[in-house]
């Protein structure tokens, strides 16, 4: 055996902490190694260059790399050694820059010692390391994309446009998302409706795009290029294969319900439609709302029902789907400030409403009819205060980090309040800090201060309180170093952004990571920006991390790049770190095909007529459960055998 | 009763010629790749500063750890093991840190029977989002283990 170790100096970030060379030094020591070396960027040409010479010229058989974390270049290095002859699993990285270097940076004497032995424990590994070969599997080249949101959209009409078949599942009865729900966009104040209602009907008309609205994703099974979906169609208590989105149903509907598109500022109907220009525009009963659900009478939509589409006996319908990769574009919620804000009012004050909200009442088909009123008395304002970050960079309600859009869309609204109201309308911001960083944005900004005479109040609000038929919103000046009130007839929360309801559960059905505030995460920040730590799924928009429609839609279009690389081949290769069964020793307790989340293990009939468990190469993914679980231990994991994790422990203990 | 009194003797001996003693402490940690690990680089990435005497072992879950890897590690002179994987609900494999949290109670409950202090074993959560966490849990076990110094013998 003749192994090769190198050692990165990753410019200063390994060598500054780490005495690389030192570290090669000592490794040319160790058992089996034949070539240990220091390099200044080992993942760079030369680098990758002197190992492939040093496996050519020197006969290595196995390779060790000392760098970063086998995450950023794990597969790197893979490629680097195939394309040099060697088996790309006879190598080995050991992280000394993650796991050393950058946390041991106050003592450059500990931190080479153990960069060494983290070292010493990945040439025991590699030395336990056996070629291994990866299977082929055909790839299903169908793509789900769960949530029918602007992203999501994109990203289904790009896929479909290159060929691949699109099915889009969204929970709410149409596509669209929030962006449906804005008055007008920023910074152009082009009319959110006019851009995005077109690109629905192109989804919606499109020869490869599958529409499933109102259903939701209940399981999620199988692997990269063969997943198994179930999808869940709730009952919508109208057969919408008949509804022709009449509308006659919500016109004589008797029983009202919150209107959910109007944030609640309107009512609509139990039996609805959730705006005109829906996709698909087809009715469903809210039955907590319907007075048949309710009370068992009624039935006026059955009768009114041109098409005879109301079936008041519907259920949930599970429909299975196999597709080849997963694009999660679920969105995001506004953060719910009435329940953590209650030195605001906690909502009980008619006229703070969130932006959301004011969008609607901004917007010419919403509930005012596009005319901007206080809620309490219907009366045009003549004052209108905006307050930044509610429920964004602050810490007190749990949400320290920065939504992104609200310093925009407040900017926004502050404009077109002057343009609804009359240019005579006192409109005050209260912000921490503007941030507008897009293209276009911080001129936008100037122009609400500059030409709209919109004033600017650097300060947190401290307080709201109604007075004499005024909103008195009370905070400080932190520029002036003043305490401020202004009697406001209006108040509008910049509302932060949290994730869609239900991301996390959605996360762990599809197995891919989310952070503490359920934003899905991505495989690396930089690297991997759409990608997830599960092959396959694949991330577009404010799911990820709060996005404008910009940033999102470019997203979305990354998105569908990346899918279209995986898809493009016909097959995929598997990973061959997978588990096998020494059928000699099997007593057939079928324990594994228990714990097997994958159904991997099979049983298998051998000549002499027993049944020996055997693991499906192309299905089995790799966990190892049934490794720990086997009573005889007679399952082993390929990569990770009990005797190379055992080796890499002793190493580990040695001194 | 009498060969483990003998032990004893023969572990404090140890002790009062200095083999053991004064040694620095180690720490076998056994990361999952996709929760855990990934935290920890998260951690290193941000620079946050953690205990030398830990050394971190790979494996694709926590459902891949046999209880006897633990033992092995405590065979071999650990003087402390600590597992991480992937919060329950979230494993990459659906459900491979449901069935390591139940061999690890049992382990921990096990581990004062064989003589080891109970502090010198810990099995824990961390997300790959959770640098901090990280951070904050192997101080703490490493700082509770050194407290307690390095193992007396080397039987179990």
């Amino acid at each position: 055996m003749r192994i090769g170790v190198f050692i990165c100096h990753c410019g200063t970030n390994i060598a500054g902490t780490v005495d690389s060379r030192a570290v090669a030094e000592r490794a040319a020591e160790l058992k089996d190694v034949v070539h240990s070396e220091d390099l200044i960027y080992t993942c760079a040409e030369p680098g990758q260059a002197a190992i492939q010479r040093a496996i050519k010229e020197l006969g290595l058989t196995r390779v060790v790399v000392a760098a970063c974390s086998p995450h950023m270049h794990e597969v790197t290095f893979r490629r680097c050694v195939e394309d040099a002859g060697l088996n790309p699993w006879l190598f080995e990285m050991a992280n000394i820059r993650e796991h050393c270097s950058w946390i041991h940076a106050d003592d450059m004497q500990k931190a080479t010692d153990k960069a060494y032995e983290i070292v010493k424990m990945a040439v025991a590994k590699v030395r336990m390391a056996e070629p291994l070969f990866s299977e082929e599997v055909d790839v299903n080249k169908d793509v789900l994309v769960i949530g029918g949101g602007v992203a999501g959209i994109q990203t289904a009409l790009d896929l479909a446009d290159a060929g691949l078949r699109v099915t889009i599942v969204e929970r709410q009865s149409t596509i669209g998302g929030i962006m449906a729900q804005l008055d007008k966009t920023f910074p152009t104040i082009d009319c959110s409706a006019c851009i995005l209602t077109p690109r629905m009907v192109d989804a919606a008309h499109h020869e490869n795009i599958t529409i499933m609205a109102y259903s939701e994703i209940d399981r999620v099974a199988g692997y990269v290029g063969n997943f198994k979906v179930d999808i869940r169609r709730k009952a919508a208590m109208v057969d919408w294969t008949k509804c022709i989105g009449c509308e006659l149903c919500m016109q004589r509907c008797p029983s009202r319900a919150p209107d959910v598109f109007n944030s609640g500022l309107a009512e609509t109907k139990a039996i609805y439609i959730p705006f005109p220009q829906a996709v698909p525009k087809r009715a469903v009963i809210q039955t907590d709302y319907c007075r048949w659900f309710q009370q068992g009478k009624c039935r006026v939509c059955e009768r009114v029902c041109p098409a005879g589409a109301i079936d008041y006996e519907q259920k949930d319908e599970i429909v299975q789907r196999d597709f080849g990769a997963v694009v999660v574009a679920t969105g995001l919620d506004v953060f719910p400030w009435e329940d953590h804000y209650p030195q605001y009012g906690g909502g009980e004050i008619p006229d703070v409403i969130s932006g959301l909200q004011y969008e609607r009442m901004l917007n010419a088909s919403g509930p005012t009819g596009g005319h901007v009123h206080r809620l309490s008395n219907h009366e045009e304002p003549k004052t209108v205060v905006f307050i930044q970050c509610v429920g964004s960079r602050d810490e007190s309600v749990g949400r320290p980090y920065c939504s992104s859009v609200c310093c925009m869309y407040t900017a926004k609204q502050a404009i077109l309040t002057k343009s609804h109201c009359g240019m005579d309308t006192e409109v005050y911001v209260f912000y921490i800090d503007i941030r507008a960083t897009g293209k276009g944005y911080e001129e936008f900004v100037k122009r609400a201060q500059t030409e709209f005479g919109v004033k600017y109040v650097r300060g947190r609000v401290s307080k709201l309180y109604e007075e004499e038929g005024k909103v008195i919103v009370r905070g400080v000046d932190t520029l002036l170093g003043n305490q401020v009130e202004v009697p406001a007839d209006l108040v509008v929360m910049a509302s932060g952004i949290v994730c869609a309801e239900g991301a996390p559960s959605l996360a762990q059905s599809l197995n891919i990571s989310y952070d503490e505030f359920g934003f899905f995460k991505e495989s690396h920040p930089k690297l991997r920006p759409v990608e997830t730590n599960t092959a396959g799924v694949f991330l577009a928009g404010a799911c990820q991390s709060p996005k404008d429609i910009p940033t999102s839609v470019a997203q979305a279009s990354g998105t569908a790049a990346k899918v279209l690389v995986l898809l493009a081949k016909d097959k995929l290769k598997t990973s061959p770190q997978i588990a096998t069964v020494d059928q000699s020793r099997c007593v057939s307790c079928w324990k594994c095909i228990d714990v097997c989340p994958f159904s991997a293990p099979e049983k298998q009939e051998l000549r002499d007529g027993s049944v020996k468990s055997h693991v499906i190469e192309t299905v089995c993914q790799g966990c190892g459960i049934c490794v720990a679980t086997c009573p005889v231990n007679c399952i082993s994991l390929k990569g990770f055998t009990t005797d190379s994790l055992i080796d890499q422990i002793e190493e580990a203990l040695l001194t | 009763m009498v060969a483990s009194a003998q032990n004893k003797e023969a572990g404090s001996a140890a002790v009062s010629e200095g083999v053991v003693q004064g040694r620095p402490i180690k720490v076998v940690a056994i990361l999952c790749n996709w929760c855990s690990y990934a935290g920890a680089d998260g951690a290193g990435t941000a620079r946050l500063s953690q205990p030398h005497d830990f050394r971190i072992v790979r494996v694709p879950c926590t459902g891949r750890v046999d209880p006897l890897l633990v033992f092995k590690a405590f065979e071999k002179g650990a003087d402390g093991v600590l597992i991480s994987g992937c919060h329950p609900g979230d494993c990459h494999y659906s459900e491979g840190n449901y069935y390591a949290r139940r061999k690890f109670e049992l382990l921990r409950r096990m581990v004062p029977h064989l003589g080891i202090e109970p502090e010198r074993f810990h099995y824990t959560w961390v997300s790959a989002s959770e640098a901090a966490r990280w951070q904050e849990v192997v101080t703490t076990f490493v700082t509770g283990v050194a407290e307690l110094g390095p193992r007396e013998g080397r039987a179990l």
